[in-house]
């Protein structure tokens, strides 16, 4: 079986920092890495592929040092890594980042061999929007399995498949037939460490890097900024409350911030004493 | 969404979208409950509409009648003009193939400027589909949703890099969606018995011409998740504590309050609490009373999952920590320190009071 999947590239959230003055985001200097909850669907998808034999196609779509990434996916096993990058890309909102990424994927299928299984990871930490996958599963026409916690059961045979998924209040038995789309939860593997065999490969492979055309995209209008329909209209640092804090010492001590509260919330009291006689 | 440089370009709104008017929320019901973001939504979505001067609807999609009418009058009753209901045994279960057809087919055949969607697991996988199926904008996980002077939406999200927000917009696409999470909006108050028109509208789908089957729901167990959304009051702590041992400090606390305790986001990643138990904006929302956040700095992520609070308290031993830009009350102090300190001083007050009362 071959199984597709979708990582970003994202900058280590917890490395970055904005400009103090222009309120800008630094990014220089910044390292990347695999976004996170990517590597969920890499291991499940790697696990596919031990299971039934075949392989693992990584693609990214991003800027050309996304190769780091799509490396690093190699030494964890995968089997092949496309680079999507071009300067048409550029400020793609989620409807132009599925697009971009749909058409490569059919191009992989051409290339290499269907896959009757795209995984995307949950959300990505930049992005943050969990709205890429859905967007993908919609212009392929994939059934489109979301949150999914656990894979139940592949059938290739019957060209079904049974997942666990995250739903309000509790998780869905769900079967659908293949091919699908399919967005994984985090925490629900661990991303294995690889074999030495692996990071050998991994460090001469030659990866698969397409443009917008090799890509076969022809209208370049449903790219970049010009294919969002979504504009970003202003960035900006939050405001301070009107009413700036009332700071207290630790001098005051704590019964004064206790007091404090009391008066802010006079009916806070009351709850208070009553939870604390029906101790 | 990442690249936040990106050019404002002007309003050319396409003649055939000029007749997208009023503002819908898209409701959530499963096994017969109404999510509360939907009426938190419709609330909002209120406002939106009296603004555009234009109708506030629900659209309701389920199995059965009993459920779809009695969801429906709530949505009346929380501010709804009128309500499109779709009912239909295929949508007794939430499928995204289901739902997908019904909300775009309501869209294509009622057509709002505005659509709204809870950031749920529902939400999100149903709002991606529908948007990327009618080829428009979509914000997700706003935190404020406002109407411009050009009568067009106005989304504000938290943006990458822990202390910025951009605002979002779709000028020349209709409808304009975004999804907003669970307690960002306030609840607005019920009126009951109040009442409006219902719209109904077919599915036309047949059972087996959907090709994914629901084989099972497993409900959760109400007993092990933790109740922190709905709290009235939250004790949290953050990276200030130290270490996972300090953090019983913020448990001991959240215990005499009788509250629900919480986290800042690196707590999760280093494993001193449960993922349900991170609060902003990839973890939970939450619009407590009170809430105490000992350590915390109030990165963007985090102030807007906490803003909603009455009352917020912060101890932190930076006197210019960005949480004292939005707590009410600040206390510099550190917090290893206090936090016994305010639980005695807690204790010992409900002591004395729970005797002489
Ligand atoms: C896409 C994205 C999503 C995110 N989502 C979330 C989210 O949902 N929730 C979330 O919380 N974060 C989230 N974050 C992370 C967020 O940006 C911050 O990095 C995080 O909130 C910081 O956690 P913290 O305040 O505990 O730690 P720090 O920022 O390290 O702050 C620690 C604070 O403790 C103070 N301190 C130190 N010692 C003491 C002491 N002894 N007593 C008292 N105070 C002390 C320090 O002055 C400092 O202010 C997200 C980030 C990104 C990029
Ligand atoms: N530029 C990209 N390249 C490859 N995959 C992506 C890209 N952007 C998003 N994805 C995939 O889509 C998922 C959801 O992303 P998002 O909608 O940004 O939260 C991610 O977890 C990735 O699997």
């Amino acid at each position: 079986m071959h199984i597709a999947v979708c990582m970003k590239q994202v900058p280590d959230s917890a490395q970055i920092r904005v400009h103090p003055v222009t309120n800008t985001i630094m990014r220089q200097g910044v390292p990347t890495i695999i976004n996170p909850y990517d590597l969920f669907a890499l291991e499940e998808a790697l696990r596919l592929r031990d299971k039934f034999g075949g392989e693992v196609t990584v693609l990214t779509m991003g800027p050309p040092m996304a190769e780091d990434s799509l490396r690093k996916a190699l030494t964890f096993g995968a089997d092949r890594a496309v680079l999507l990058t071009d300067r048409f890309f550029a400020g793609s909102d989620t409807l132009a980042t599925s697009f971009a990424l749909s058409a490569a994927l059919e191009k992989i299928a051409a290339e290499f061999g269907e896959t009757p299984i795209v995984f995307t990871g949950k959300q990505t930490i930049d992005g943050d929007t969990a709205q890429v996958g859905p967007g993908i599963a919609k212009r392929l026409g994939l059934n489109q399995l979301t949150y999914v916690s656990r894979i139940a059961e592949v059938d290739q045979a019957g060209q079904t498949i049974t997942v666990e998924r995250r739903a309000e209040g509790g998780v869905q038995l769900l079967q659908t037939r293949l091919p699908v789309l399919i967005t994984m939860l985090e925490g629900t593997n661990e991303i294995r460490r690889g074999s030495l065999a692996d990071a050998y490969r991994a460090a001469s492979a030659k990866l698969v890097s397409w443009n917008a055309a090799d890509a076969g995209i022809v209208d370049l209008a449903k790219c970049g900024l010009r294919g969002s329909p979504t504009i970003v209209k202003k960035v900006f640092a939050p405001q301070a409350r009107a009413e700036a804090a009332r700071m207290l010492a630790v001098e005051d001590g704590a019964e004064a911030v206790m007091t404090e509260i009391f008066v802010r919330q006079p009916a806070l009291e009351a709850e208070l004493m009553r939870f604390a006689s029906g101790q | 969404m990442s690249d936040t440089s990106r050019a404002s370009t002007k309003k050319a709104l396409p003649e055939h979208f000029k007749a997208y008017k009023h503002v819908w929320v898209a409701v959530e019901l499963e096994h017969g409950v109404v999510h509360p973001v939907s009426f938190e939504l419709l609330g909002e979505g209120r406002k939106l509409a009296d603004k555009r001067g234009v109708d506030l609807a629900g659209v309701v999609m389920g199995g059965d009648e009993a459920s779809v009418l009695a969801a429906a009058q709530e949505c009346f009753e929380y501010g709804a003009d009128l309500v499109y209901t779709v009912t239909d045994k295929v949508l007794a279960d939430y499928r995204n193939e289901t739902a997908t057809k019904a909300l775009t087919d309501l869209v294509n055949s009622y057509k709002p400027e505005i659509l709204l969607l809870g950031a749920t697991n529902l939400g999100r996988d149903l709002a991606g589909s529908v948007a990327t199926t009618l080829r428009t904008g979509l914000t997700a996980d706003s935190t404020g949703l406002e109407i411009d002077d050009e009568g067009s939406l106005a989304a504000t999200r938290p943006t990458f890099g822990g202390s910025l927000l951009c605002t979002i917009m779709t000028l020349n696409f209709r409808p304009q969606m975004a999804t907003v999470r669970p307690r960002v909006m306030a609840m607005p108050a019920r009126q009951p018995g109040r009442v409006g028109r219902i719209v109904e509208h077919p599915l036309g789908l047949a059972e087996d011409e959907v090709v994914t089957k629901v084989l099972k729901f497993i409900a959760d167990r109400a007993s092990n998740k933790a109740q922190l959304a709905y709290a009235d009051i939250v004790v949290a702590g953050g990276l200030g504590l130290r270490s996972a041992e300090n953090f019983q400090l913020v448990k001991s606390l959240a215990e005499v309050l009788g509250a629900e305790y919480g986290g800042s986001r690196p707590l999760v990643q280093k494993g001193w609490i449960t993922a349900e138990r991170q609060i902003g904006q990839t973890g939970k929302t939450i619009r407590p009373k009170l809430y105490i956040a000992a350590g915390i700095s109030g990165a963007i992520q985090h102030r807007v999952g906490v803003e909603g609070a009455d009352l917020i308290v912060a101890i932190n031993t930076d006197p210019n920590a960005q949480i004292f830009q939005f707590a009410h009350l600040g206390i510099v102090a550190d917090a290893i320190e206090f936090l016994p300190r305010l639980t005695e001083a807690f204790r010992s007050y409900l002591s004395v009071n729970r005797l002489a009362g």
